[in-house]
């Protein structure tokens, strides 16, 4: 098993710079299958500053998935460490991982994962109801995220009863609601039509300039141009790292 | 704590609702425990409230006499209880002269066999329309009432010179006049017994316990009168009034005289059993004390199984909802809060078993109160507390894995389920 080093060569872990949400330094992640060890990231060192709008881009089997689910905080690194806004959480654990999830980090999904059986509202209340709000607070912040996301006239329909464009922005409306420090948007174009794919990444580019870090999973170019940046994943490492056509042109 | 009590009933009631046939089927088992609780426990009310009614309205103060010991009575009598001679005349005689904590003593006699549970060889009376059966027969003296705590409430008992001349006369209880006479004065009329025809001249009054109260069939004649129609009569028993604060100085007085007058060895037990209302109470509270235990356990073997149905009910809940578990998993629920929401489902459930069997077990319970009113069946407030207390408990116990299980789940994997 070779060792591969960084294109940013090897960060030494010193406390990142304000401006630095995200920060991984030798990011490993092996899995035990029976009694074959499989290294799905291989040393990924990462840093994603704060309103940047980032795509990870890679084939399936690449590793992008297992990155994300540590970037969310969802699983924890074999190896190495994950600074997110300042705070060392590859340490953490269980329900210290729950806490950040539910403060720092806004997850979009492929397959929106909605409570089925809750109306639109009550989807966009629940990570309230984990931050120990109150009631009655809790339905006016949903009902402001509904706003934002121009669903109100939804907010008492449940998921069955809405398109996949409005389940999606439901979902972009829960990942909100606790001002966290990014969106994970996991493939949120993946199961929606190229009308509502565009009508999303116009929202998910609106949140963006409004001053939310995005960070995007996709395998779809097009959709990953809409990011500034991209970061390509091959064989559980950094394969490219580099502005899109977009992100050059703001940087000019 | 994150997520309130409230939060997680909301959820557990929308899943109750949203699976009606299942969450029925999970609680049939805590339901019908807790209905058996509930009604077994009416029951033996019923009967504890119906005997100590009655014996109580014996008099609290008064001492009863018998060759057995009075109350009630489980297995074959020993070859000495077999043996045991009637209380004799001078049996009786010897009380009478050294209980001195007596005030009124009075001897009662009956057929072979008429001393027993009530109805158990029972006599039957006629009048010229009318029949009456299930009558306590027996011929006892003219302090009768006094001893026993009784009134008459229409005309008179009968005198020591009805006594002594042997008359045919006799006063009834309530219930017999209101047969036997339902439209006359029933005072100066006459009826038979056995062929034999009394001339009625008085009637106890009306019994205030509940049901219907032995004392109420009853016919008593004259103590001599009894002793001349049924010469072959051995059931004597002795019913002695004790001065207010004295009955156990009555009851030692009373068994040393009968201890000497039988000849009672010093080493031997009694031979004659001795009681009063009190001690046939708590001899009764023991018996339906055990009752009531021997029911807790059966109601809970049934809870028990009604709870391995939940667990299992919870554990494919778990497994359906693997995915909603991820997505709270995912954006931000604790252990702890996954465990509270299944636990809550799981008590829930329960609960409303043990609601729906308190129900149940009442409606049970008034049911019986209707159709048998010597009955008067009532849900003690033990077996709610239990039966509600259990169902919880058990939905605890049984909704504790599931819900650890559940809150174990890797938030990944979970997501991923399909």
């Amino acid at each position: 098993m070779a060792t591969a080093a960084s294109p940013l060569g090897t960060v030494p872990p010193v406390l990142p710079a304000t401006d630095v949400v995200i920060q991984t330094v030798d990011l490993w992640k092996i899995y035990q299958m029976g009694t074959e060890q499989v290294a799905a990231l291989r040393g990924v060192s990462i840093e994603i500053k704060r309103n940047e709008y980032v795509a990870i881009m890679g084939p399936s089997g690449s590793g992008k998935s297992t990155l994300m689910n540590l970037i969310g905080c969802l699983d924890s690194p074999t190896k190495g460490q994950y600074w997110l806004n300042h705070q060392q959480v590859s340490e953490l654990d269980d329900d210290a991982l729950a806490h950040i999830r539910n403060h720092e980090i806004g997850f979009v999904f492929q397959t929106f994962n909605l409570l089925a059986r809750a109306t639109a509202l009550h989807n966009v209340e629940l990570p309230l109801i984990y931050a120990g709000v109150e009631s009655a607070q809790r339905s006016a912040r949903a009902l402001e995220a509904l706003k934002k996301v121009d669903l109100v006239d939804r907010k008492d329909h449940r998921p069955n009863e809405l398109s996949g464009g409005q389940r999606q922005r439901v979902a972009i409306a829960r990942a909100l609601i606790n001002n966290p420090s990014i969106l994970l948007a996991d493939e949120p174009t993946g199961n929606l039509d190229s009308t509502t794919s565009n009508e999303i990444m116009g929202l998910m580019d609106r949140l963006w300039s409004q001053g939310n870090t995005v960070v995007l999973v996709t395998h779809e170019p097009d959709i990953a141009e809409y990011a500034h940046r991209v970061i390509f994943i091959r064989d559980g490492q950094v394969a490219r790292d580099e502005p899109t056509a977009r992100g050059r042109k703001a940087r000019v | 704590m994150a997520t309130s009590l409230g939060e997680n009933l909301t959820l557990a009631y929308d899943t109750v609702r949203s699976h009606k046939l299942r969450s029925a089927l999970t609680i049939l088992g805590v339901f019908v425990g807790t209905v058996t609780l509930m009604a077994i426990g009416s029951i033996l009310t019923g009967m504890n409230k119906t005997v100590v009614d009655q014996l109580e309205s014996f008099g609290t103060n008064t001492v009863f006499v018998y060759k057995f010991a009075p109350g009630i009575h489980i297995g074959r009598l020993t070859r000495e209880e077999r043996l045991r001679k009637p209380l004799s005349d001078a049996d009786i005689a010897a009380v009478r002269s050294e209980c001195g904590a007596c005030t009124a003593i009075s001897a009662q006699v009956m057929a072979a066999g008429n001393f027993g549970p009530p109805g158990a060889n029972s006599a039957n009376a006629r009048s010229k329309s009318h029949e009456v059966d299930g009558l306590t027969f027996s011929g006892t003296e003219p302090n009768f009432p006094e001893a026993t705590n009784q009134a008459v409430a229409e005309g008179r008992y009968f005198t020591e010179a009805e006594n002594d001349h042997r008359e045919n006369v006799i006063v009834v209880g309530h219930s017999v006049s209101d047969a036997l006479f339902p439209t006359q004065d029933p005072i100066g009329q006459t009826f038979t017994i056995s062929g034999t025809t009394f001339r009625l001249i008085g009637v106890f009054a009306l019994r205030k316990s509940a049901g219907a109260s032995t004392q109420d069939l009853s016919a008593r004649i004259p103590y001599h009168t009894f002793e001349k129609l049924f010469p072959a009569s051995q059931e004597h028993s002795i019913e002695a009034l004790a001065r207010p604060g004295m009955l156990t100085i009555a009851q030692d007085q009373i068994r040393v005289a009968l201890r000497r007058s039988r000849r009672d060895k010093w080493n031997a037990p009694d031979s004659f059993g001795m009681a009063t209302a009190e001690s046939i109470i708590g001899q009764f509270h023991d018996i339906t004390g055990q009752v009531a235990l021997v029911i807790v356990a059966i109601a809970s073997i049934g809870m028990l199984i009604g709870g391995v149905g939940v667990m299992n009910i919870m554990l494919v809940s778990v497994t359906e909802r693997t995915r909603e578990i991820g997505i709270r998993k995912a954006i931000g629920a604790r252990r702890a809060d996954i465990t509270q929401q299944f636990l809550a489902e799981a008590v829930f459930l329960t609960g409303i078993g043990g609601i729906l069997g308190i129900i149940g077990g009442w409606l049970i319970s008034e049911l019986i109160k209707f159709a048998i009113p010597s009955l008067p069946s009532s849900v003690p407030l033990w077996a709610v507390g239990m039966g509600f207390g259990i169902s919880v408990a058990i939905g605890v116990f049984f909704g504790l894995f599931p819900a650890m299980k559940a809150a174990k789940l890797d938030p990944v994997d979970a997501l991923r389920y399909e």
